[in-house]
Parts: structure tokens; sequence; C-alpha cells
């Protein structure tokens, strides 16, 4: 997948979390958290979409490397070319 | 029209899923109403054959509207409407309380969004509530626009600048996203002023020590896939569950004078909405779920009350309230009790505290758990067991 692709991939699950959101307004590096007032039942969401979406299992430890969009960005990019594994 | 809650008086009908003749079962999704609080889906509470529909789209009505009628399958037509309201008034003509719609100045009919994939009951809806498909970002099938795609996109972005549906047939939008915030800023003004008038509360915490549940929580989650996880909050869930069991007490209604001890226990979750106030829908029957399932209820819950599509039976039927605002950074909650509820049970974040065992001290994860209780209803003596009770639940995860 590209980069592109993984962006457009996190935008459409954070959508399905918050539709009333402008992602655009988003800064790459601010923490999506407290940006989005992102709760952690909607965290999880987030990541059990992207796991429905790219079939990349997230272990609980990973979770922080998701709090920006470019952090997250990386780490899909990185964990779907199977080039890492997962840090836990 | 159902009341959805305390704070609720009035509802409109955004879009019928039956018509005269469809067999319907108790359970079924049978209209979408848009309240102060979002856009509902109403179950209907009998079997039968839909007779009659009273309120046609667009029509807001009171609660306690008979909005169509009934008949059992080859018997003569009985009335009913689709959930059981507490002595309805009259039935209210709903075409004397539809607004009449707006009349554009120029007549600007969206035009038909072509090669837009979306099903037909998404079509229908995004003519009915002025949305372009051609705007809508699909996330079905190969990318098809589902109806939570239109709700989503009439919802999040207020319908107030999309170009008016066609005058003469269809009924006015929805009111826009600041109108709606506004009412149901009044709503909630309602209800929690009927609470702190009415209900005299009395409070209690204690704080719980969480390092067995943190502790089984991660390792139980490293051996589980993404799809199983579960949080703290499904756990104190159970807790609160299982507790009310044991204090029924606190499980229930003040009605007429006098308290209800409810059947089931139905945890009210609070949970905020980012544009404006919250809501508190319901998880079934959590004392006799296994925490897997509440978790899955619970995303679930979280889920469908971010797109806007919340059941009726979710809203009207919790018997015991839980918040959590412990992702806020707050440490202590001290509740307001939705009438006609008796108590709120509240959880702070977890923090790492000094934690006195055995004479040594130690450093141990901690909740603040309160509890907001009606006095009418019980005394302190019994809101201190219950949450003596939840403390001790809490004590042995594995076995929630």
């Amino acid at each position: 997948m590209t980069p592109e692709e993984i962006r457009a991939t996190i935008a459409r699950v954070l959508g399905e979390i918050a539709p009333e959101v402008d992602l655009s307004t988003l800064a790459p590096g601010a923490d999506m958290r407290s940006a989005l007032d992102i709760d952690s039942v909607d965290f999880l969401n987030f990541v059990l979409g992207l796991h429905a979406a790219l079939g990349i299992d997230i272990p609980e430890a990973d979770y922080p490397k998701l709090a920006t969009l470019e952090g997250a960005t990386a780490y899909l990019m990185a964990r779907g070319r199977g080039g890492l594994p997962p840090t836990s | 029209m159902p009341s959805l809650g305390a704070d609720m008086e009035a509802g409109r009908i955004v879009e019928w899923n039956v018509k005269p003749g469809d067999v319907v079962r108790r359970g079924d999704i049978v209209v979408l109403v848009e309240t102060d609080k979002g856009i509902v889906e109403v179950e209907i509470f009998e079997n039968g054959v839909l007779e009659k529909i009273l309120v046609e789209p667009g029509a807001k009505v009171p609660c306690g509207t008979l909005l169509a009628t009934l008949k059992e399958a080859g018997a003569p037509a009985i009335s009913a409407a689709p959930s059981p309201p507490p002595a309805p008034p009259p039935p209210t003509p709903a075409v004397a309380a539809a607004p009449s719609p707006p009349a554009p100045a120029v007549a600007t009919v969206p035009p038909p969004a072509r090669g837009v994939r979306a099903s037909p009951l998404a079509r229908r809806l995004a003519a009915r509530l002025g949305v372009d498909l051609a705007k809508v970002r699909g996330t079905g099938e190969s990318n098809a626009i589902t109806r939570t795609d239109v709700l989503h996109a009439a919802h999040g972005a207020g319908v107030a600048g999309a170009p008016p549906p066609t005058p003469a047939a269809l009924p006015p939008p929805p009111p826009a996203a600041g109108a709606r915030s506004a009412a149901m800023r009044r709503a909630i003004a309602a209800a929690m002023a009927r609470s702190k008038r009415e209900i005299p509360h009395y409070y209690l915490g204690t704080t719980i020590d969480l390092r067995p549940l943190t502790t089984w929580l991660a390792e139980e989650n490293a051996r589980r896939p993404v799809t199983a996880r579960l949080l703290p909050a499904a756990l104190f869930l159970r807790a609160v569950a299982l507790a009310a069991r044991e204090v029924p007490e606190m499980n229930g209604f003040w009605v007429d004078d006098r308290f209800q001890a409810a059947d089931g226990v139905h945890l009210g979750v609070g949970i905020a909405l980012r544009q404006e106030g919250l809501v508190a829908p319901a998880i079934h029957d959590v004392d006799r779920k296994k925490v897997d399932e509440v978790m899955r209820d619970m995303l679930d819950l979280v889920k469908r009350v971010r797109a806007g599509t919340v059941r009726s039976s979710e809203l009207s039927d919790a018997t015991l309230t839980v918040t959590n605002l412990g992702d806020q950074g707050v440490e202590t909650v001290y509740g307001v009790i939705y009438p006609p509820q008796v108590a709120l049970v509240g959880f702070g974040r977890i923090v790492e505290r000094p934690w006195a065992v055995d004479g040594a001290v130690g450093v141990h994860p901690a909740v603040a758990c309160t509890l907001a209780a009606d006095h009418r209803a019980s005394d302190g003596h019994r809101g201190g067991r219950f949450l003596a009770a939840v403390d001790r639940l809490l004590q042995h995860p594995e076995a929630l």
C-alpha cells in the first residue's frame, strides 16, 4: 500500500468514529485523541477499523504509535509490508 | 410517538421502514424519528400487520401521539403505537402538527446524482433530508452509500447549506446543527433541573484498588486478538450490574411516589456528543452477559451514537446510569441522577496511588468510584453496601 492509500484508510476509519470532525484541519503531528476528542472506546473502534481494513493486528503496547496521523501512517506502512514485527 | 427518555417532548418522523400491509415483528425497526438527541431507530413492540400510517415523514408530533395502527395477522384491526407510551393523550392530527415546508425563492432541486452507488433507502432518505449524494462518501460494499452515510452527512454537517428538497411534496429539512444543539441543551436543562428539583441526592465515594484488574487485563489483552480486547470500562459495567443485583434499591425507577425495582439491569452509558450535549443509551441485561459481550455491545453502541443511529429501546429503558469521565482526566465524578432512575455511578481516571498493604506502601493503580443516589429510594447504608460490592467484585476481574 502507498502512504496515500494508508492515509485515505485512516481518514475513512476516523470519519466513522468522528463524522462531525473536519479532518482537513487535523495537523499530521497533532495528538488525534485530544484534537478530535476521541475517548478510549472510540480509539479501540479506530484500531478495530484499521484492523478490518488492513488486516493488521495491532498489539495494545503499540497503541501510542498511532497517536498522530504521521505516526500512524508510518507505523501501518511498516507493519503492512511485514517488514517490522510488533514491538511488544 | 414513544418517549425516549424523560427529557423528550416531541419527535419528527424521518422515514417509515414499513408500509401498510407489511408484517412486523416485535423488535423490528419500523420508523426513524428525529429527536433533539439525533435520529433514533424506533422498534415495534408487537407482532402484527401494519394497517395504516397516521403520521407522515416530516411531521413533528408530541410524545404519545398515535403514529400508526396495527392489526393482528388475519384479525380485525387493533390500534397500536410502535411502543407502549404511558397513557397516551388523544392522537394529534398529523397534518396540523406538520410545519409547512419553507418556500424557497428559487426552486432548486438537487440534480440526480449520477454514477453514485446508493441503496434505494439511502436515496429516499437523502431526498428527504436534502442531502446531495454526490457529496457523500460511501462506506458500504464497493463504496456504495448506505443509509448511515446519509445520516452522517445530514447529521455531521447539518443540512443548512444543502439545496432545499423539491418544494411542494417533501417535508422540511430537519433543523440545522445549531438549532439542534440549542434544542438538546434545553432538553438536558429540563431533565437535570427536574432531577435537582425533585430528587434528594446523597453522595458516596470510595477509592478502589485496581492492581488485580489492570494486571489481569494486561495479560489477557496481550493474549487476545484486537477484536477481542477489553477495556476497564467493560469490567466496571459488569461489576456495577452485579452489585445492582445485590442491592436492588439502586436499580429501577421512582414513579408515583414509590420506588419500583427493575426486572433486568440495563445500564445507561453516558456518552458525550462532540458537538453538543450527551446521551445515555442502555446496554441491556449487563448482569446476565459475559464481559466480552458487554464489551462488544459498548463498542457497537458508541459507534452507532457517533453515526447518529441509536435504537428507541436503548434510549428509553436504562435502569441505572454509569458515567466514566476518566478519559477527560477527572478523578472524581459527582453525578446528577437521570430521572426517573434512582442512582448514577461515576468512575474517574485510573491513577497510580501510594497504597498500603500489610503495613507496607506500594504504588497501585486505583479509581475513584462514586454513587449519587435518590434518598427517597434508599439510604446511605445501602448505598455503602452497593459501593462495597462494586469494590469486592473488581478485585476478581477473572470472575467478571
